[in-house]
């Protein structure tokens, strides 16, 4: 998977690492931004309310 | 080919457990740090509205009536700052109207429907132990005898803690308006304070129960129970 992924970039290796970490920072972005909040507002394994559901 | 498809599904794997730990890193870690800039900015922000002399009153029709009920907030509406001499001295996290997932991120949660600062009842709150800049983290540190301050934008309500109790998360008695008392009359003023329990789970709840001891004008200054530490 990786191994395709680095023949199909572009470039010297420099650039191709170059991208990687865009690439890699861009993702990391928005699993901060929108896939974990997302997960966490489902698990609610810090809930600190009471009720009677 | 099978080779192939081992290393494809092992990448797959390796990549699925870096999500995982930065998830964890999140939750535990980037939550607190950007929830509790936001919390830090809107305590801020209500004690410059607060300070500023209430916008001025052309009121000199028949001299206000008795006491001041405050009347309750839109949801998610920061209108209160607690203060816990215990949790330190810069300790200041601001209430948010409501208890559901998002207000617990703006700061403590106030259960709809309990009663508002100062007032005979419950003015129950809900806070994170953990994460989201974990206002109740220190929940079990809180001894009979130590004040939980809060701020409004007129006055000052310092309880004292009476009761430290762990319960079941569908136990709601504990924010009856009598604690523990579902059904009876309120004659005093408590205050109830939720968290989870154990720390990072669900299980449980902690509680504590405080007693309204006080209450003073916000332009007499801080009251005296904001400095000490039993």
């Amino acid at each position: 998977m990786y191994g395709l992924w680095w023949r199909v970039l572009p470039g010297p290796w420099w650039v191709r690492v170059l991208i990687s970490l865009v690439v890699a920072a861009a993702v990391v972005w928005a699993c901060f931004e929108y896939l974990f909040p997302f997960i966490a507002d489902h698990l609610a394994i810090n809930d600190g309310t009471v009720d009677g559901q | 080919m099978i080779r192939r498809a081992v290393s494809v599904v092992g990448e797959l794997l390796v990549t699925a457990g870096v999500l995982t730990l930065l998830f964890v890193v999140w939750q535990l870690y980037w939550t607190d740090v950007t929830s509790g800039r936001a919390q830090a900015a809107t305590v801020t922000s209500l004690e410059q509205q607060w300070a500023v002399p209430a916008t001025p009153t052309p009121t000199p029709t028949e001299s206000a009536p008795t006491v001041t009920v405050d009347e309750t907030p839109p949801t998610g509406d920061a209108f209160a700052i607690v203060y816990v001499p215990r949790f330190g001295s810069d300790y200041a996290v601001p209430v948010v109207e409501g208890t559901g997932t998002e207000e617990l991120k703006e700061g403590i949660g106030h259960y709809a429907d309990t009663a508002m600062p100062g007032e005979v009842g419950n003015f129950a709150i809900a806070g994170h132990r953990v994460t989201y800049g974990k206002p109740f983290n220190r929940i079990d540190e809180l001894r009979n005898g130590d004040a939980v301050v809060v701020a409004t934008a007129t006055q000052w309500f310092t309880y004292r803690v009476q009761a430290e109790e762990i319960v079941s998360p569908k136990q709601v008695s504990v924010i009856a308006p009598v604690p523990d008392q579902p059904g009876e009359t309120p004659t005093q003023a408590w205050l109830t304070m939720t968290a989870c329990h154990p720390k990072h789970s669900a299980r449980q709840r902690y509680i504590v129960h405080a007693l309204l001891e006080s209450v003073t004008d916000r332009a007499d200054g801080p009251p005296a129970s904001l400095a000490a530490v039993g």
